[in-house]
């Protein structure tokens, strides 16, 4: 029996009896056609190629494992941003806890409200995106979360939005099992920034879609909560036209396991994408980022800095890819992935890749994994910067260059504040 | 001030000795020069003195006002007062260095049991300071040393001198790479921080640098040992003769 054959059975036998959420003729067919899919292609095992160094198993089992809510006494992120609040408790939308929901520019909507609508614009968009990002790599955790995703928000924007949208997790069950799923539409000059921050659930699974019209931006910054025990498989899927901007970047501060995809796709001359993710490590933690990127159009701009600290026995994995098609000419593509192991314990796993079908462009990819610098570190103590808090200084350092990919300052300082607090928890 | 007492070292991690028995003693208000051929072991006696790893101090002591300064931790020799101006001054990427500047000098403070430094009279001095050496707010606010030019890295240590105001100050060859002028920038900072508290060890090749920080005493380093000590008119001879004559008459 072939893998696949394999992957199909145990997945027919997961999914035996599933059936999609109730709702509207045009969502019940898109997640019917999800389901189908997610058979057809099968649930991720540890042999699947993009799954190597990150193990699937906990991520796809129908049991969650418990993760108890971790309390702290941290303010809430972004509290000192003038942002509107959209709060999800468990995965469910929490209408007292969030702000009025309608803004200037901006329509929002709650998914399981659009699901019921006979008609609405999100067909276009709600497992569209997600179904292209399955070409060349099956990503059968994102057809899982478009076939059963109950809530999350639909946002369409036509101008200038001057807050940005927060969207806050919260997680209060040990045995929380959420999926989200996200459509956002920039129509054409359209401006904004989607905030994400805290930690969901025991097991979180959310895909973000976001549509990026001709001369339209999105920023996103988005931070994934310190709960220890949570696991969270992350997907964004998105599409720029001419001369669009996109812009993300993840915090990601522990949790035992945390799988975050991101998938571009530049279709329209000159755009600009940029992702970027700084995380830090520490015991019992692994992270992977997997990013791939196609260049489809001529003079684009695509970037990936991400950035990983890690000790204790933490485990950090890099999969970037930079696919340029034909005709792409005048791509630039930058990709660098770097680790900072605090000790011998840890681990980086990097796999960049390149693939180039256009014959006039500037790709560069590097990556590297070290220990602090010992120079640096003499430098800073010889000015009588105490050992321990030179090392700081020098990990703030690593981890800036990434967080410097925020164009906004004080969502910077924000996600800065949180690496700070980070760090100094570890002194002691 | 500064007392070196037979001092041995050698590396840590092969057997070579590079040090073989060092005295020196720099007193408070005074300049001592220390002029030497490459390899003669100047560098590792500021690398010794300051804290660096890799060597091992098989004998002898060196001492700061009577405290032992080999036991200590580089951090703990800084706030005792010991100041080591680098050859190669260290980049570091995503540092500002303001932010290091004021990290180092509230550190120290904090290890010497005083009040740290508010951000806005740090803000005052450090201004004052960067301007009498050329530093303008553009390089006070990029990361240490990055893309700086030799002569601009070199004035950011003496700003540093200047900030953390040491007692003794090591200066290890603090000419190399400077063009004539930013030499005299660099001298002249140098110079403005000579006090009768406080001590200075100018480690250099050349007279040159003797010309605008003038000595009290010259000492000549060769092979790992001090072979010839004597007032400024030492550097001069080393000029016109080299130190071939010397290291000859040593033997």
């Amino acid at each position: 029996m072939s893998l696949l054959q394999a992957k199909q059975e145990a997945t027919a036998a997961q999914l035996s009896g599933t059936t999609v959420p109730a709702g509207a003729g045009w969502i019940t067919s898109l997640r019917e056609d999800a389901l189908a899919r997610v058979r057809q292609m099968g649930l991720p095992t540890r042999r699947d190629e993009y799954w190597k160094y990150t193990r699937p198993e906990t991520l796809v089992e129908a049991a969650v494992k418990p993760a108890a809510p971790f309390k702290h006494d941290e303010a809430p992120l972004f509290d000192e941003i003038n942002r509107l609040k959209i709060v999800f408790v468990d995965g469910v939308f929490d209408a007292d806890a969030s702000d009025d929901l309608p803004g200037e520019n901006l329509t929002i909507e709650r998914l399981a409200d659009v699901a019921q609508a006979d008609i609405h614009w999100a067909k276009d968009i709600y497992g569209a995106l997600e179904t292209k990002g399955q070409t060349p790599v099956d990503r059968p955790l994102a057809a899982y979360n478009t076939a059963m995703a109950t809530d999350g928000v639909v946002i369409r924007v036509t101008g200038e939005v001057s807050r940005p949208i927060n969207l806050i997790y919260k997680h209060e069950s040990d045995v929380s099992d959420v999926v989200l799923h996200h459509v956002v539409k920039v129509e054409e000059g359209g401006k904004v920034t989607l905030l994400e921050n805290g930690p969901a659930a025991a097991r979180f699974n959310n895909v973000l879609e976001v549509e990026i019209a001709d001369k339209a931006e999105f920023h996103h910054v988005r931070a994934q909560g310190r709960d220890h025990e949570r696991r969270a498989a992350t997907h964004m899927f998105t599409r720029l036209g001419t001369e669009s901007v996109f812009k993300s970047f993840t915090l990601t501060v522990n949790g035992v396991l945390t799988r975050n995809d991101c998938v571009i796709e530049l279709t329209g001359d000159d755009a600009i994408a940029h992702v970027a993710g700084a995380c830090v490590g520490d015991g019992d933690f692994h992270h992977d980022d997997t990013v791939f990127i196609t260049h489809d159009a001529v003079a684009c701009e695509s970037r990936q800095v991400f950035k990983k600290v890690l000790r204790n026995g933490a485990t950090g994995v890099f999969q970037g890819k930079i696919l340029v098609k034909a005709g792409a000419q005048k791509t630039d593509g930058y990709q660098i992935s770097q680790s900072l192991l605090l000790d011998g314990d840890s681990q980086f796993l990097a796999k960049p890749e390149l693939e180039i079908y256009a014959d006039d462009v500037a790709c560069s990819h590097g990556s590297t994994s070290g220990a602090i610098d010992e120079e640096g570190l003499f430098y800073l103590r010889a000015r009588g910067v105490p050992k321990d808090i030179a090392t700081d200084l020098l990990t703030l350092a690593f981890l800036a260059e990434a967080v410097d990919e925020i164009e906004d300052a004080d969502l910077a300082g924000e996600i800065l504040g949180r690496l700070e607090g980070w760090l100094e928890r570890r002194r002691g | 001030m500064l007392e070196i007492k037979g001092l041995k070292v050698k590396l840590e991690d092969e057997d070579k000795q590079i040090l073989k028995g060092v005295d020196l003693k720099v007193e408070a208000g005074k300049v001592h020069a220390i002029m030497g051929p490459n390899g003669s072991g100047k560098s590792t006696l500021s690398y010794v003195l300051s804290g660096r790893d890799g060597y091992e101090v098989t004998e002898g002591s060196a001492t700061l006002e009577g405290e032992d300064l080999l036991d200590l931790e580089a951090e703990e020799r800084a706030a005792l007062g010991l100041f080591l101006a680098f050859q190669y001054p260290v980049e570091i990427p995503g540092v500002g260095n303001m932010t290091f500047l004021r990290t180092a000098v509230n550190a120290q403070r904090k290890a010497r049991g005083e009040d740290e430094m508010s951000a806005a009279d740090f803000l005052k001095v450090i201004r004052a300071k960067a301007k009498t050496l050329k530093i303008d707010a553009d390089m006070l606010k990029r990361p240490v040393n990055v893309g700086f030019s030799g002569g601009e890295k070199k004035r950011n240590e003496i700003l540093q001198m200047a900030m953390l105001e040491p007692k003794m100050c090591i200066l290890d060859e603090t000419d190399s790479g400077l063009d004539v002028d930013a030499m005299k920038l660099v001298s002249e900072g140098v110079n403005a921080l000579r006090s009768e508290g406080r001590g200075f060890l100018v480690i250099t090749h050349y007279q040159r640098l003797l010309d605008h920080i003038k000595p009290d005493v010259v000492h000549i380093m060769a092979n790992g040992r001090i072979v010839k000590t004597g007032g400024p008119e030492l550097a001069l001879e080393v000029e016109q003769n080299g130190y071939a004559d010397i290291l000859a008459e040593a033997v």
